[in-house]
């Protein structure tokens, strides 16, 4: 058995080799743990506690915003937002296939969401945000599927008018990669709401107060397990509740009554402050489509829609501002040019007026005859009007204009606030048009508001408010504030105070007295005083336009609407009656006594104070 | 006092008692591992794992109670069946990689089972044959006999799996004095496989081989059979790569550097790792690791139990396991040293080599120093074929040292 006692002599060997092997590849294994758990247990220690530790940001609550009686045009509500928490990028990206059809999460969206998550793979990815009742019972049903998924209640934006006061609040949304990177959004993270437009972007640094921090320990789903204690905890910080001058009853009312299928947009100030009572554009969206992301396809809709929803008419359109420009042009014209407001011209109307070979045309065409300017503006006669635009020459029309500070802007408190067009100088059409190859004759579409003459409501609000009250001008502004109402334009009316009294009662027939453009609207309780508008556009029929306010001889509210092509041929003047019938609800709603005798009050006794 | 019981067929009561002694703990690790605060598979997992024990013991029990002549005569059927239940399998497996068989009650993995099967079939043929194996050519027994279940574990695929019959082989060779040089000959295609990444390495490899057949003189055959077997595997290395599924290409491209994919593959790794780091010195006590309790810790129960062990006894429960493992191993050990009976001490030998191998690649995964290969740790992973198998092994072994 040589074999056996061979074959003994070589296990023996071998078995000590084996038992040595168990020696070293364990000893090996057990440097692997000391390694780990000796000396870079701190590492992993720390690695462990951020593994199960997270920072959850607790929203803070935006401010609400209020109407002038205190009911809320923006408040939160708890809303849902369904996040998916940290892990394998598989379990990532099935968990959205699970979710896709039921959170209505187009391609595009999961596709965004998956490259957000390899942006940060640490953060909680915000699948949904306000997810409705159905979404939310859907997960929370099955449970054991949806195990990476977190539902978690945070305030959410809404308004509770929605179209009614849409442009005037804008929008919140989801903060862009864009404006993460502007300094103003210092502190802001990915995925937190911020206003996008309106008075939500105007006070987003006073709406959206301070978010606050909680600890919590999460289990590899992301699923809380237990908060830390409320002493590590951060609270957030309240945003600052706004106070408008808007009444949302007058909102919800130019709502209801603006002409169906038209577009336009009305503004109302309180012409002794220049708090703004009503801002109102149409035809308008719904803010709270916004809430957690609008889906693209509504978005497009409002973008290329052709009457440009998202417009706000008030702050951003200019429109060419017609005879409401007449008022501008009288004044311009007792300031510089003699002017008086029992001035004839030389001219009667017969319906037009030569200039060299070409006829300019009175919007009568068997003419309004021989008139002074009380009548020119109660008649709305252009013969008049060109002639004083001649009387005042060009030059000084420009410079009267720009002292009125048209074709700047108001500094309402709106981000996007449009200034309107007039030309400063002569230089000017020079530019546009080549020296030589235009005439003084644009002096006479100018003074008619036509030719390259664009304003914005807010501007001629502005201006008839100044007009009203003979004090410098207001600064329109939506929130209740006493330095905005303190604040006055860097331009005065600069008018004898008999001579605006004159022209208001000259606004006052145009409503008041039969054969005044606004006759047909006047009001029966309180004398609205004001000037109607027909601008000629080239885009089709021409706009309707009112300025005015009322009572005129102590104005409370000072009103401006523009109805694009609302005033066809021979049709009534869509923005006349909108206008007075909001100007007649502000009025009652501030329980205004009526005036026992609504007119004129003929200015006859100031003028012989002025003159003994 | 264990050593002087006399249990009919328990020749190591030691052993059996180390063995019984460790699965009562692996079961109260699967407890633990269970105790998540998320709704987790492995919750109440350890009652199963308790019925397996039961079978387990009864098991280990029968085959104590075996002659290893009996034993020996069974070895082919044992083989015979493994390989009909791995054909069996690829066909109607279910479970993530089709690598299960239902089976009324449980469900049974035939690659556990066929590692028994071919122990039993190594020793059985090495054991038998007159003297060491002197010629490479020779080999081809043993070799088809590793090669068969080799392959169809590879199918199911399961690398893992199938890397320890190739250990077994090497093992079963080992044991019964096959020269060292003739290993590493048999052993080179697969090193050749390995090195066929960088043909630069590969071929140093291939040099250092053929300089060895030129110093050991071999037959001609054999030599030109070894030189074309390296040329074979090393050209197909990169097929072979290609040919690997997503994930397990991905677990050992992990390896290299966990952190190139932290959220996917890498995932497993580094969460092992976090969980016996923080560990640290004492751990966080029995059922309170934070990292398993949060369900950051995958696979827990089984493949990552011990992940589960350095988390809540620290470094001192480590070494202590570690202890436990290196006495059972020189236990194991030991009954193959001490029985004259070649086919006897061969299955000591190769169910040491089973044990050593899944240990070190276990552990090692644990700790980040191998590649994510799923193999279970001994007694203490839950799953109830291989402890079934382990014990059915064991019984053996205890008859070996009974014999002996």
């Amino acid at each position: 058995m040589k074999g056996d006692n061979e074959h003994r002599s070589i296990r023996r060997q071998r078995g000590r080799w084996a038992a040595r092997a168990i020696f070293f590849c364990l000893s090996v294994v057990a440097a692997g743990f000391i390694n780990l758990q000796i000396f870079s247990t701190d590492l992993y220690t720390l690695r462990s506690s951020e593994n199960r530790l997270r920072t959850i940001t607790v929203p803070a609550p935006r401010g609400t915003i209020y109407d002038r009686h205190g009911r809320a045009i923006a408040d939160n509500v708890p809303g849902y937002d369904v996040s998916m928490l940290p892990g394998p990028r598989d379990s990532i990206s099935a968990g959205l296939d699970r979710l896709a059809e039921r959170l209505e999460l187009s391609p595009e969206r999961r596709a965004a969401l998956l490259s957000r998550n390899r942006d940060r793979p640490g953060e909680a990815l915000v699948v949904r945000e306000n997810a409705n009742f159905e979404q939310v019972a859907f997960i929370e049903e099955r449970r054991p599927r949806f195990r990476r998924i977190v539902v978690d209640q945070r305030p959410h934006r809404r308004y509770p008018a929605g179209p009614s006061i849409a442009h005037m609040i804008g929008y919140v949304g989801e903060i862009s990669q864009e404006e993460l990177d502007r300094p103003e959004y210092a502190g802001y993270e990915s995925g937190q709401s911020v206003g996008k437009a309106g008075l939500e972007q105007q006070y987003e640094h006073r709406l959206a107060g301070r978010n606050g921090i909680r600890y919590a320990e999460v289990n590899a789903l992301g699923t809380v397990v237990r908060d830390l204690g409320v002493g590590q905890a951060q609270a957030p910080v309240p945003g600052d509740d706004l106070h408008l001058g808007i009444d949302l009853d007058l909102q919800v009312y130019a709502d209801s009554v603006f002409p169906e299928g038209m577009r336009g947009g009305v503004v109302a100030l309180d012409p002794a402050t220049g708090e703004v009572l009503l801002l109102y554009s149409h035809p308008t969206f719904d803010p709270n489509a916004f809430i957690g992301g609008i889906p693209l396809d509504l978005w497009n809709a409002l973008r290329e829609h052709p009457d440009e929803p998202l417009l706000d008419r008030v702050s951003m359109a200019s429109y060419p501002p017609g005879s409401t420009w007449k008022l501008v042009m009288s004044a311009i014209g007792m300031k510089t040019a003699d002017l008086a407001i029992d001035t004839y011209q030389t001219d009667t109307c017969d319906g037009g007026l030569w200039y060299h070979t070409r006829r300019f045309r009175c919007w009568l065409s068997r003419g309004h005859g021989r008139l002074n300017l009380s009548e020119a503006i109660k008649h709305s006669c252009n013969v008049w009007f060109y002639q004083a635009g001649q009387r005042i020459g060009l030059d000084p029309l420009l410079a009267g204009v720009g002292e009125f500070g048209f074709g700047r802007r108001t500094g309402i408190d709106l981000p996007s606030e449009r200034p309107g067009l007039f030309p400063d100088s002569r230089q000017w059409y020079d530019d546009r048009l080549g020296r030589g190859r235009w005439t003084e004759a644009v002096v006479w579409n100018l003074s008619i508001g036509q030719g390259e003459n664009e304003q914005t409501l807010l501007a001629m609000a502005q201006f008839y408010a100044a007009l009203a009250t003979g004090r410098s001008p207001v600064i329109p502004h939506l929130v209740r504030d006493e330095m905005l109402a303190q604040q006055r334009a860097d331009w005065t009316l600069d008018l004898p105070e008999i001579q605006r009294r004159q022209l208001v009662d000259a606004l006052a027939r145009v409503v008041n007295e039969p054969g005044g453009t606004a006759y047909g609207n006047r009001l029966a309780r309180w004398t609205l005083a004001g000037k109607t508008g027909t601008a000629q556009n080239p885009h089709g029929e021409p706009h309707s336009w009112f300025v005015g306010f009322a009572p005129a001889y102590d104005p409370r509210i000072v009103i401006a609407a523009v109805v694009e092509h609302g005033h066809p041929d021979g049709a009534p003047s869509l923005a006349v009656p909108l206008a007075a019938g909001i100007v007649d609800r502000h009025l009652e709603a501030l329980g205004l006594p009526p005036e026992e005798t609504p007119g004129v009050r003929p200015t006859e006794a100031l003028r012989v104070q002025a003159g003994g | 006092m264990i050593a002087r019981l006399r249990i009919p067929g328990v020749g190591d009561p030691t052993l059996l008692a180390l063995v019984l002694f460790m699965t009562g703990l692996g079961i109260a690790m699967i407890y633990s591992a269970g105790l998540v605060d998320v709704p987790s598979l492995a919750t109440g997992i350890w009652v199963r794992q308790l019925y397996w024990f039961g079978v387990a013991i009864v098991a280990l029990a029968v085959t104590s109670r075996f002659s290893l002549r009996f034993v020996e005569w069974l070895a082919p059927w044992a083989y015979g069946i493994s390989v009909l239940l791995l054909i069996l399998v690829l066909f109607i497996g279910t479970g993530p990689n089709g690598s299960w068989l239902e089976l009324g009650p449980g469900r049974l993995q035939p690659a556990e089972v066929a590692k028994l099967g071919t122990i039993l079939m190594l020793a059985r043929v090495l054991g038998g044959a007159p003297g060491p194996y002197e010629r490479l050519l020779e080999l081809w027994k043993p070799a088809a006999i590793t090669l068969v279940p080799f392959a169809l574990v590879l199918l199911q695929p399961d690398l893992g799996s199938a890397m320890i019959f190739g250990a077994l082989l090497l093992a079963a060779l080992f044991w019964s004095g096959v020269p060292l040089f003739k290993i590493f000959l048999l052993a080179s295609p697969g090193l050749s496989l390995l090195l066929g990444f960088n043909w630069i390495a590969w071929g140093v490899g291939f040099l250092v081989v053929a300089a060895g057949l030129y110093v050991h003189r071999l037959f001609i055959l054999e030599t030109v059979g070894v030189l074309l077997a390296n040329v074979f595997t090393g050209a197909f290395t990169l097929r072979i790569w290609d040919s690997l599924a997503d994930y397990q290409r991905n677990r050992l491209l992990v390896f290299l550097d966990p952190d190139i994919d932290p959220l996917g593959a890498g995932w497993h790794l580094i969460q092992s790792k976090v969980a016996i780091g923080s560990g640290g010195f004492i751990g966080a006590g029995f059922a309170n690791g934070p990292q398993k309790r949060l369900a950051f810790l995958p696979e827990q129960h089984t493949d990552f139990i011990f992940s589960v062990v350095g988390e809540e006894f620290g470094f001192i429960g480590v070494i202590l396991f570690l202890v436990l493992f290196a006495f059972l191993l020189w236990r194991v050990l030991h009954v193959a040293s001490s029985m004259d009976d070649r086919f006897g001490s061969l299955i000591a030998f190769c169910l040491f080599a089973v044990l050593l191998t899944h240990i070190v690649v276990n552990l090692g995964m644990a700790v980040g120093m191998m590649p994510v290969i799923g193999l279970p740790l001994p007694l203490l992973s839950y799953g109830g074929s291989f402890l079934l198998v382990l014990y059915a092994g064991f019984g053996i072994v205890q008859r070996v040292a009974w014999e002996a």
